[in-house]
């Protein structure tokens, strides 16, 4: 085993001499006193490695000595990962309350996963079977999931299976099969194995495109600007305009398998909003918890620097794992800026060269390098799996032209920027429907949705246009126009995430209304004067902000539905030509 | 273990340099110039040469100084006897009282698992109608201050501190006037607050590294007090000039500037200052209240930008008032739900009229006609204005409440306030007393 001594200490930083071979993104043990430190070597010249230590550095002298384990920094995998509360190291923190009372004491690691817990262990293979990494040996129930057992991804070789446990219970420690490699020698596996954060699971033999949407039921998401299995997308936004709440409602109401929440460098008490709620809230899909499908890794801002930077990577590669065993996962990350400026703050003790605004050079690449670790995969046995990753950016000053969110936007698939405007107005989510893109298809047809999103580029015009001429100066097609982009946005962009129904709409019922708006959007309006279009928008309006909250196919929800159509079928007879043309070529969802 | 060393090798700036051993990172020494001792900490360390940041700044100190290693980083005494203190940034005591070296604890500490934190419950009273109606402070929040240097926020810390219900209040001056240091001191004096208070104040004068240590110390002792079951309420006047103290001494350390000349970790510094904020379950609670002047009115300069990012809302300081548009308070829904049936809806109902006021008031220095609607916008707004948002107004909640409520009654009828008709039915003031404005 490799051994030091510290020679240097700047910040978080610590130089150490070495007596034999380190690895880049190996951990060491710092010794200080009756505690041991963890580190990663971020660089080695010679003999000397610079470590990032994951704590507050106070106390340590130039002479102590380091330990390194040959390991890089890795994390647990095995059943137990769901609904833990982890740190960005994987330590679980009720258990490091209980050990340590309110305060995060430093040096203290706990392993992430409970050993003596028995899991039900039924095996999927038999003596003689061929297997290789990511193979299926058995599973196991991990609540509402079948976590599959797999052949550890750190095993390349091809193995024949010379004993396998017979069903029953186990720990996570116990031998539950031994396999011979090509060489002949033998290796016993268990129910847990470890992964290096930093290098992706590739234990799948293809991956495939993205097309499936993910349906977060936030209506202006998926029909306007769709994420997809497998798909990546980011939220930039000044602070206050609501990032963080529309995380937090998409944890919920995401139609995927399993959410890993990411906290990274962001408040402690939003976590603990999530921490404590979650457990109360029923998943509408299984009746469940919510918590039985999250795992929350929390490194909040006050908590060392250098463990948020290996936060993102703990979360993404829980997040590969369970997309190994055939799940469709969604990674929310808050925020990738801390974790960006985790970065800097390293790059800046290692006096590297700085780019812009002090950030690393290699910034864009490592950002590329985190996104393209989503995708849909084909696994070994045909199987298809999913990680999404959403991840959230905090701009300086809100100004989008800063390094990390460009970086970003040059690698995800869709683009959700949130506005001050829209937030000051109220108008939730503050998404900006204009400025805003996704290069994924939707869960509603492309040429309707281009249709209303060109009546939202026309109405917004107009509506700058009368800021200058006024009302009397519009011709009443314009204001029709205006009116109109007016009313998509009340009625459809905007959602009330307080009211029990309209807070998640599933793709059925987005469908079926976006029907109806954009019948309205689509119809040739009469009407004698602007008063009377006016008028007529607003009780609309009211009359669809009631459709919105009333039940799916209730009494209310169809009688309104049928007052509207009449009530559209007196001011208008027939649609706009490009209308019709997109109306008639919808493709068929039904 | 002790030693001693007389050879400084370099002197730049705040920071010195000795030839060493057996030192421990984040250690604290002495250094004995002509001038006085001074406390410095080892701040970088490579082979046997000790960097260390002397808190009295570098001028005067000369290579022939001794530099005492003491074995411990920098520690703040705690006791009951802090109360109605005056200290300076390095923890000595700033009136004449004897200094105090009992129950020594250390200074930036670890932080509080976020596993142990509770959901803030508890309103904190201030008498001020801007907070306690409309933007209301928790007990456990971090909330910034946001102002233009000239408006009166050290008045609005000052009312806070002697109105506040809380047990301790500690306050943190960093880079203050020594007016403003006085002024604290004599309006906590005359409000009889001076007993529950414990100030740690560095002046404009004082050397720029003790401006760094003023959060530090001051959340140090509030967390104790906390962990005694006390609500304790932190007031930092002003974090920019914190964040400015840090730029200072990152820029002589040549330190890369990411941001108009900021270090990259500003962000970082500044949370684990804020999130010292906490309630502690089973025990008391920091709050934090911080002023931060926006250099040029500008909210995207980086200290107000990035303590937009860590704090839970913002109070804008605006002609002497708290703004109710750009201020927010995230925690309000948290405790306004159990104060009093309306207040709720009254707050939301006449922030809206109050944003109809404004667009009227813009109707009008444009020129454009009044409706009688406009001229009824008009009278409220003028009345709110004098009657609730001014800073002197000093009033409890339920008080403030009322007055809204008659408010509201003096300007409209009860139907154009768009409030639901149970609480117009349980609240509206009853027209007996018709005797024009009743609440001027």
């Amino acid at each position: 085993m490799t051994k030091g001594n510290v020679v240097a200490i700047n910040g978080n930083m610590v130089s150490v001499n070495v007596d034999g071979d380190v690895s880049l993104n190996e951990v060491g043990y710092i010794l200080v006193e009756d505690k041991r430190l963890k580190a990663e070597v971020i660089r080695i010249r010679g003999s000397q490695a610079e470590l990032q230590v994951f704590e507050i550095t106070r106390g340590i002298a130039v002479g102590d000595p380091v330990e390194f384990t040959k390991e890089l920094l890795a994390v647990e995998l095995g059943p137990g990962l769901l609904t833990t509360i982890v740190d960005g190291l994987q330590n679980p923190l009720p258990e490091l309350a209980e050990k340590s009372g309110f305060f995060l004491e430093r040096g203290v690691y706990l392993q992430a996963l409970p050993r003596e817990k028995k899991w039900h262990f039924t095996p999927t293979v038999s003596v003689g079977d061929s297997v290789s990494r990511g193979d299926q040996l058995g599973h196991v129930p991990e609540g509402i999931f079948e976590h599959w057992i797999m052949v550890p991804f750190g095993l390349f070789d091809t193995y024949t299976v010379e004993t396998i446990a017979s069903e029953g219970d186990y720990t996570l420690e116990e031998t539950i099969a031994t396999v011979k490699d090509s060489a002949g020698a033998t290796h016993e596996l268990s129910m847990v194995f470890e992964w290096p954060v930093k290098r992706a699971i590739d234990a799948f033999p293809e991956r495939l495109r993205p097309e499936e949407p993910m349906v977060t039921k936030v209506r202006l998401i998926d029909t306007f600007l769709p994420v997809a299995r497998g798909g990546t997308y980011c939220i930039p936004g000044p602070f206050g305009a609501g990032k963080t709440v529309l995380q937090q409602i998409t944890s919920r109401n995401a139609e995927v398998d399993i959410v890993i929440i990411a906290a990274c460098g962001e408040r402690a008490g939003e976590v603990v909003e999530t921490l404590r709620e979650f457990p109360e809230l029923t998943d509408p899909r299984t009746g469940k918890s919510l918590m039985e499908r999250t795992v929350i890794i929390c490194n909040t801002s006050s908590m060392p620097v250098a463990a948020r930077e290996a936060s993102v990577y703990t979360a993404v590669t829980i997040a590969e794992y369970y997309r190994q065993m055939g799940l469709d996962v969604l990674l929310l990350a808050d925020s990738t800026s801390r974790w960006a400026q985790a970065m800097r703050e390293m790059s800046g003790r290692l006096e590297e060269i700085p780019g812009e605004e002090a950030f690393p050079a290699y910034l864009e690449s490592v950002i590329a390098a985190f996104y393209e670790r989503a995708g849909l995969v084909r696994l070994n046995n045909g199987k298809t799996g999913s990680v999404t990753i959403g991840g959230t950016v905090s701009p300086a000053g809100g100004n989008f032209e800063e390094p990390v969110t460009q970086a970003t936007l040059k690698v995800v698939g869709a683009f959700h920027g949130l506005s001050r405007a829209r937030s000051d107005a109220r108008k939730y989510p503050a998404i900006d429907p204009l400025d805003s893109w996704s290069k994924y298809a939707g869960t509603v047809d492309h040429e309707m949705t281009e249709y209303a999103r060109s009546i939202l580029f026309r109405g917004d015009e107009v509506g700058q246009m009368m800021k200058v001429v006024g009302e009397e100066g519009t011709a009443l097609d314009d204001f029709i126009l205006y009116l109109k982009s007016d009313f998509l946005d009340a009625v459809y962009l905007q959602q009330n995430a307080f009211d029990p129904v309209d807070a998640s709409v599933g793709t059925e019922r987005q469908r079926h209304i976006f029907d109806l708006v954009f019948t309205v959007l689509g119809s040739k309006i009469k009407t004698d004067s602007k008063e009377q279009a006016r008028n007529f928008f607003y009780e609309f309006r009211q009359k669809f902000i009631d459709y919105n909250s009333a039940e799916w196919e209730s009494e209310a929800f169809e009688k309104l539905e049928k007052e509207m159509r009449e009530m559209l079928s007196r001011v208008s007879s027939e649609l706009e030509p490009r209308a019709q043309e997109a109306y008639r070529n919808r493709g068929d969802y039904a | 273990m002790r030693k001693v060393y007389s050879r400084i090798e370099t002197i730049a700036g705040n920071v010195i340099s000795v030839k060493a051993e057996g030192v421990r990172y984040g250690e604290l020494a002495t250094v004995n110039t002509r001038y006085g001792t001074s406390l410095a900490e080892v701040i970088r360390m490579r082979d046997d040469e000790v960097s260390l940041q002397v808190y009295a700044g570098g001028r005067g100190i000369s290579t022939g100084d001794e530099v005492r290693f003491m074995g411990h980083p920098m520690q703040v005494s705690f006791s009951d006897n802090l109360l109605g203190r005056v200290f300076n940034g390095s923890g000595r005591p700033r009136d004449n009282g004897p200094e105090l070296t009992e129950g020594l604890i250390e200074i930036g500490g670890p932080s509080v698992n976020p596993a142990k934190r509770i959901i803030p419950r508890n309103m904190i009273r201030t008498g001020i109608p801007m907070i306690d109606l409309f933007n209301t402070l928790v007990e456990s929040q971090k909330l910034p201050i946001f102002s233009v240097s000239g408006e009166p926020y050290n008045e609005l810390l000052a009312r806070i501190a002697m109105q506040a219900e809380v047990d301790i209040i500690i306050l943190g001056g960093i880079g203050l006037k020594y007016d403003d240091y006085l002024f604290f001191k004599d309006s906590l004096e005359e409000g009889g607050a001076l007993s529950r208070t414990i100030f740690f104040v560095h002046t404009a004068s004082d050397p720029v590294v003790e401006a760094l240590l003023v959060p530090d110390i001051s959340l140090a002792v509030a967390e104790k007090f906390a962990l005694k079951g006390k609500r304790v309420l932190v007031l930092l006047t002003d974090m920019t000039n914190f964040a400015d103290a840090m730029k200072e001494i990152a820029i002589t350390q040549e330190q890369v500037p990411s941001n108009r000349g900021y270090p990259g970790d500003l962000y970082s510094q500044l949370a684990s200052r804020y999130e010292k904020a906490v309630d502690f379950e089973g025990a008391g609670s920091i709050t934090i209240l911080g002023v931060t002047t926006m250099p040029g009115d500008d909210v995207t300069h980086p200290v107000p930008d990035n303590t937009g990012y860590i704090t839970e809302g913002q109070y804008y300081l605006r002609n002497g008032r708290i703004e109710p548009f750009g201020s927010l308070s995230r925690l309000k829904q948290l405790v306004n739900d159990s104060t009093r049936d309306d207040h709720r809806a009254l707050m939301d109902g006449m922030i809206k009229l109050y944003a109809n006021y404004k667009e009227s008031q813009e109707k009008k220095s444009m020129g454009f006609r009044m409706s009688e609607w406009d001229d009824k916008l008009l009278k409220y707004g003028e009345i709110f204005e004098r009657t609730l948002m001014d800073l002197s107004v000093n009033i409890p909640l339920e008080e403030a409440l009322d007055r809204g409520w008659s408010i509201l009654a003096d300007c409209f009828n009860s139907q154009e306030t768009g409030l639901k008709s149970e609480l117009i039915k349980q609240f509206w003031p009853k027209k007996d007393e018709e005797s024009g404005e009743a609440t001027a």
